[in-house]
């Protein structure tokens, strides 16, 4: 690092430092990440919400909540596989991409990564009971068997946000020699960006599944679909969503103290705040450029306020973060921007939640305005923005470090192979492969009208018709 | 305690290669079984047999990653840095694989279930071969410890290639002895025949790479030839037995012995693999022992070792044993 640049130096003599590895390998993992993050909560939340109308169904006796939850789980099994294949592709990432980030802090980085490989055992194993279950278990027994599912997406989200909080702050080991010589796997696994990383992720998980899901129902209603069936479909998953976001929003801002008092680099880049100073605004939008926000708009002393509440807290600048590791003007817009969209989807969806919340409590109804509809269809979406935008701040205000403090991501890259071709083959195949997720999909819907796989002609629990004919042609 | 991990780790590599082999191998089968109405039958099984189990038994992959880097981080760089050729195409072999078989279930027109299957099916076949090339590069010892070693002839080469066709021949030969059992189990003698002549033929196949694979590791990789000829003379003896014993009682023996004389035919070839490669972990130049993470990694990784013992598998038998009774069905 010594021999890094002043910053004064042209952007080019910064960049022909880099191995040749390092941009693709960088847009590689954030494509694959964020095509991973999106399925996650499918497997996280989703199995929740299935669970619900499951229970309901069984209950109250109430055969279109059996329904939902049998077709939702037809969904979820999709979803599943494809995101179980994207996440094996992260796992060889890891190595492929980041090999000297694996060889030198593996011993330490990959203990939570262990914890989340039994726990997306039981996931497997049991995703797969409960949607192959439906038709020869007991209803009971088989409501049971989606309560791991269920309770593993918890335990692997926190525990693979917990190998991403120990990259954020990481603790628990020695080094000697550039070698990691003791692990304390506790603090490895506790680290101090832990909770508040995993519980957001976990909310974030409950809310794209929530709103996504509700959008759907939502949709079909203003579509004219006005039973039952759709009007469940959407209170489940939409009631779970709009209780979530208030949660999330707190969460959110103890999640940004923490990182204004441990991680100040990140915290200056998300408020894109050249020099250390007090009575700092808060900027909304607008880009960084040669020590300012060009365009953005002031909220005065706003920053200082929400992170140490009184107008004379000081808040770390740019400036102030050696020249070698500071990051570019660019990524700190990335950062600036991102943060300003998820806490501006943050407080939409709160006040969509509220408009639900009013309905609901006004005369135990949906808010019957087409705008509530509309809005609730692309709510979901919103959330997923939102997802997408908050890992950009937590992983793009982490650079230029991948461990901070200890491994620049130029040294944790590897230095092997032409990564574009890689990234080029992985790149189509997402491609098709999104666009297939997305056609299967759309296709299921019909098949269930038609009357295949859990048509309206099937009994959730019993045997199928389909069933049966397959056994009759055989015979 | 580094033994104790690499005895985990390599627990793990025996799991993926016996239960996620049959189910590459199935692919195969998927492959070959012909156009839409004659291979409806085998496909229609396959497809009943997978779906429950796939996905959990793909997790062992997994696992053996994480123990591999976590356990043993310096190896797992040294092997990425070096074979990263075929281990890229097998992770997008594996999305090929995995999306092909969920959807195909779901798509509608034969013409689409073709062209989703046709993927599910090749990649089920070129995976195991990538997979295999990687380990006929580790035993060969062609990964330097510092890894970076040559990146084409590190996977190459001949062990490599003996171990890419000893993997998918093994893997169809699994596949096709389950899939005998649970045609058999199905009472639905059609496809027990069916799969019965394609275990024949495969077990023919495997036996002769086998022989060849001698002389082959003879030439190319010494270290392991002696270590199969020693110490691991007594597995390659068994795993012939059981490969036999497996063909001459393919249509008497119960269903399950019949798979378990299989997993065995295969896991002891795995396991004599492991056994001449001890005390090493890459080739003949780096030691478990040296490899190792602190002592307190490996600990931990041993407590989630015990507690996958504790829950995953029961939780896995309970699916297994879920699926032999017919509870689970996909249609
Ligand atoms: C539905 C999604 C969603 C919504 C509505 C919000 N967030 Fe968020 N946010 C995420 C989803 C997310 C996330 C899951 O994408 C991140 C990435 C890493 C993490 O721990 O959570 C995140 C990270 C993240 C970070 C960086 C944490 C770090 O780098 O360690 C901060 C400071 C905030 N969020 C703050 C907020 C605030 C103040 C919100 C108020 C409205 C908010 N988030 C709403
Ligand atoms: C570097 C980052 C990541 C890696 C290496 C990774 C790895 C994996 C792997 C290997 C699987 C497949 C497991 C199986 O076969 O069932 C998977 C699936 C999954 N991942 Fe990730 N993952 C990463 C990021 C995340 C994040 C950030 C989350 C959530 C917070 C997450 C949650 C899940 C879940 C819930 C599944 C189960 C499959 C599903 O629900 O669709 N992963 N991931
Ligand atoms: C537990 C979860 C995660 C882990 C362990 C993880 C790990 C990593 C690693 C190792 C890198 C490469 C090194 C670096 O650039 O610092 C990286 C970069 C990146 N990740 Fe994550 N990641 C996780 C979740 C996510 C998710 C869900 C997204 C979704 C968008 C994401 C977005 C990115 C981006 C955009 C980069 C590139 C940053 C840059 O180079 O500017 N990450 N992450």
């Amino acid at each position: 690092m010594a021999m890094l640049p002043p910053a004064a130096l042209p952007a080019a003599a910064v960049v022909a430092q880099d191995p040749a590895q390092m941009l693709p390998a960088r847009e590689q993992m954030a494509f694959t990440l964020g095509f991973h993050i999106i399925l996650v909560p499918f497997g996280v939340a989703f199995t929740f919400l299935m669970l619900i109308a499951n229970a309901r169904g069984l209950r109250r006796g109430d055969a279109e909540a059996l329904l939902l939850a049998r077709r939702w789980s037809q969904v979820a099994a999709v979803l599943f596989a494809v995101g179980a294949v994207s996440g094996t592709v992260l796992s060889f990432e890891l190595g492929l991409l980041w090999p000297r980030l694996m060889g030198t802090y593996g011993a330490a980085y990959g203990i939570p990564f262990a914890v989340e490989g039994l726990f997306f055992f039981l996931e497997a194993i049991f995703v797969a009971i409960y949607v192959y279950g439906w038709r020869r278990m007991r209803p009971w027994p088989h409501f049971w068997t989606g309560v791991p599912v269920v309770l593993s997406g918890i335990g692997g989200t926190l525990s693979v946000v917990a190998a991403n909080a120990w990259m954020n702050q990481p603790g628990g080991f020695t080094l000697h020699d550039g070698r990691v010589t003791q692990v304390r796997p506790l603090a490895v696994v506790f680290n101090r960006a832990f909770w508040y990383e995993a519980i957001h992720m976990l909310l974030a998980a409950y809310m794209v599944a929530g709103f996504i899901i509700a959008g759907v129902y939502a949709a079909g209603i203003l579509r004219g679909r006005r039973d039952d069936y759709h009007r469940l479909g959407l209170v489940i998953p939409l009631t779970v969503a709009a209780l979530t976001t208030p949660l999330q929003i707190f969460v959110g801002d103890v999640a940004a103290r923490e990182v204004y008092h441990y991680e100040p680099a990140k915290f200056a880049a998300i408020e894109a705040l050249a020099r250390s100073g007090t009575h700092v605004p808060e900027v909304l939008g607008g880009y960084y450029a040669d020590g300012q926000v060009h365009w953005g708009i002031d909220i005065p002393s706003g920053a200082s306020i929400l992170s140490g509440y009184k107008p004379s807290t000081r808040i770390t600048g740019l400036e102030a973060i050696p020249a070698a590791v500071r990051p570019s003007d660019r990524l700190v817009t990335v950062v600036h921007l991102a943060f300003d969209v998820m806490v501006g989807i943050g407080f939409a969806l709160l006040a969509l939640s509220a408009w639900y919340a009013l309905g609901w409590w006004r005369r135990h109804d949906l808010p019957r305005s087409r705008w509530f509809l509309r809005a609730t269809t692309v709510s979901g979406i919103l959330a997923v923005v939102a997802l997408e935008a908050g890992w950009v701040v937590t992983e793009v205000g982490r650079q230029p470090w991948t461990v901070v403090g200890y491994l620049l991501t130029r040294d944790a890259v590897t230095t092997s192979g032409n990564l574009w071709l890689f990234f080029a083959a992985t790149l189509v195949l997402y491609v098709a492969v999104g666009a297939a997720t997305f056609y299967v999909l759309r296709l299921l819907p019909r098949r269930w009208r038609a009357g295949g796989n859990a048509g309206s002609a099937d009994v959730p629990y019993g045997p199928s018709r389909a069933h049966d004919d397959v056994i009759q042609e055989q015979s | 305690m580094s033994t104790f991990a690499a005895v985990v780790l390599f627990a793990g590599v025996l799991a993926y290669a016996v239960l996620g082999g049959a189910d590459y191998g199935a692919g195969l089968w998927d492959l070959t079984a012909g156009g839409a109405r004659r291979g409806q039958g085998p496909r229609h099984l396959l497809d009943q047999t997978l779906a429950p189990v796939w996905e959990a038994n793909h997790v062992w992959l997994i696992f053996c990653l994480v123990m591999l880097w976590t356990g043993f981080p310096q190896a797992f760089a040294a092997i990425m840095t070096t074979l990263y050729i075929p281990l890229g195409l097998t992770a997008l072999g594996i999305v090929v694989r995995g999306s092909g078989f969920a959807f195909r279930k779901v798509v509608l027109h034969t013409q689409q279930q073709r062209a989703v299957g046709a993927a599910f099916a090749t990649s089920s076949v070129i995976t195991p071969f990538f997979l295999g090339t990687v380990t006929g590069g580790i035993a060969s010892g062609r990964v330097p410890a510092d890894g970076h070693g040559d990146p084409i002839t590190s996977w190459i080469n001949p062990t490599s290639l003996l171990g890419g066709v000893l993997a998918v021949a093994v893997c169809a030969f699994v596949a096709a002895v389950f899939l005998t059992a649970e045609a058999r189990r199905l009472a639905e003698p059609e496809l027990q025949r069916w799969f019965g002549r394609r275990a024949q033929g495969c077990a023919v196949v495997t036996g002769a790479v086998a022989v060849a694979g001698v002389w082959i590791l003879r030439s190319d990789a010494h270290r392991l030839f002696h270590g199969l000829l020693t110490r691991g003379l007594p597995l390659v003896v068994v795993s012939a037995a059981c490969g036999l014993a497996c063909l001459a009682l393919l249509h008497r023996a119960a269903p399950r012995l019949l798979q378990a004389l299989a997993a065995s035919a295969a896991g002891t070839v795995v396991l004599g693999w492991g056994v001449a490669q001890y005390p090493y972990l890459l080739g003949s130049h780096l030691r478990i022992t040296q490899a190792a993470a602190p002592d307190t990694t490996l600990w931990a990784l041993a407590i989630v070792a015990g507690a996958a013992l504790l829950l995953v598998v029961p939780a896995m038998a309970l699916l297994f044993a879920l699926q032999q009774r017919g509870d689970l069905d996909s249609t």
